[in-house]
């Protein structure tokens, strides 16, 4: 999908954070409720994280409030690039899954700002693009570095001795 | 900087209750919950004028997680009651949440009977093809030979078919949406909603805990390869072939909408009495 104007790349960026921002939260309350509780601290940072980026692009354009998006928008995936699927999740998953999830999101959204930037989209509208896309590297590289400082899961971290599932 | 659009007037999560939502992590219902807070807010209604009526089931527990009207029925009989609320109060939007279970076997009767209606009612189906709440049991739309503890040998039985169902049974319209996709679940809603007459919205909606292999769905599914037609003939073949995953507007009938009594009767309790006398 062309993107015309600085102002319109801005408020994908936006929803982009913004989802993410929500998705994340959804996931931390979704492990809450399963009491898997160091997970959910995890996902309820990692909102914390994409409200902050969220905030900074409403001030760095000086938006009032929140921009509605045009009805026709749409993105090339079922979702905004930075958006993890609801199916990501295991009610046993351990925070080194949560941060691989985060990981996929960041390189997603780099993707995503990269061709932006390799595009023929205006000059403002890609040099605002390969910014993006060098912030959103220097999120991967923080994750990888996060994932270094929690436990690997061992071989069956998914095995439950009382399993909801009663197989044939 | 002026902001590039006008502010929309609700966002999504204006749409949804303080309650928290209980169902396994990774479950499609997630999404679909989603795909309804955002039609309603890119339909820009509000809470107050929208019900969501259910029966019982994982997905009947919807109408909990969103600040609209809700009513969560009794089970197989949501759209029973939605019928009866559209009809006396036309100016509400009423979505109605079912399951394969809840929708197809004990509701299954009132499911053929709301397709001939055609009220304008948004039935909205999460299938996953088993009764996740009681832990696994076969449902109508579970495959014959699927095997578990509860259903040892698999059922032998042919699935339910329930699109071919709907417009064997008069429904308008017809479609089917993946959870994987909450944005266009959105837009299909939306249209739902827009659609006057009775919208048939089945979506694949995996189980991750009873039917983990279903979260290979979204290697599955696909757009349907040909526009919606209103041919309720060739959408017939169409139907008979599908193979299950095709995702989109798979009928689109022009039927008018019922949309109660052409007037209200004039009898008195009085003169109804006098009928009714030996």
């Amino acid at each position: 999908m062309p993107v015309p104007s600085l102002e319109d790349f801005m408020s994908r960026a936006y929803t982009m954070e913004l989802e993410a921002t929500e998705r994340y939260a959804q996931f931390a309350e979704q492990l809450d409720t399963h009491n898997n509780r160091e997970v959910a601290q995890l996902f309820r940072k990692l909102s914390e994280i994409e409200a902050l980026h969220a905030k900074r692009i409403l001030e760095e354009m000086g938006w009032p409030s929140v921009p509605a998006l045009p009805p026709a928008f749409a993105w090339s995936g079922a979702e905004a690039p930075e958006t993890a699927p609801f199916d990501s999740l295991h009610y046993l998953m351990q925070p080194y899954h949560a941060l691989e999830i985060a990981l996929r999101c960041e390189l997603e959204a780099v993707k995503y700002f990269d061709d932006i930037a390799a595009g023929a989209a205006p000059q403002r509208v890609r040099a605002a693009a390969k910014e993006m896309a060098d912030e959103e590297r220097e999120h991967v590289a923080l994750i990888k570095q996060w994932m270094k400082k929690v436990p690997r899961p061992a071989a069956g971290w998914d095995e439950d001795p009382d399993p909801p599932r009663i197989a044939g | 900087m002026n902001a590039p659009f006008a502010a929309a007037a609700l966002q999504p999560k204006d749409f949804k209750s303080g309650y928290k939502p209980v169902w396994c992590p990774g479950c499609g219902d997630y999404s679909v919950l989603t795909g309804v807070t955002k039609a309603l807010a890119m339909l820009e209604l509000r809470p107050e004028n929208v019900a969501v009526v259910s029966g019982i089931g994982c997905s009947s527990r919807i109408p909990a997680y969103t600040n609209c009207y809700g009513f969560h029925g009794v089970h197989g009989r949501a759209l029973p009651a939605a019928t009866g609320l559209k009809v006396a109060r036309p100016e509400l939007t009423v979505l109605v949440a079912s399951g394969d279970g809840d929708g197809y076997s004990i509701g299954g009767n009132h499911f053929l009977h709301a397709c001939r209606r055609n009220v304008d009612l948004t039935y909205i189906v999460m299938d996953n093809h088993v009764y996740g709440m009681t832990k696994g049991q076969p449902s109508p739309t579970t495959e014959p030979d699927w095997r578990s503890k509860l259903a040892p040998g698999g059922t032998g039985l042919r699935e339910f078919h329930p699109l071919v169902i709907a417009l064997a049974s008069g429904a308008n319209f017809i479609a089917r949406g993946f959870s994987g996709d909450p944005n266009g679940l959105a837009a299909l809603i939306a249209e739902a909603v827009r659609h006057p007459g009775f919208y048939f919205l089945e979506v694949l909606s995996p189980c991750v805990t009873f039917r983990p292999e279903q979260r290979g769905w979204k290697e599955a599914v696909h757009p349907a390869p040909v526009a919606p037609t209103d041919d309720p003939g060739r959408a017939a073949r169409r139907l008979m072939t599908d193979d299950g995953f095709n995702i989109g507007v798979l009928y689109k009938g022009s039927r008018a909408p019922f949309t109660g009594m052409a007037a209200a009767p004039t009898d008195s309790p009085e003169d109804l009495e006098c009928l009714f006398r030996l």
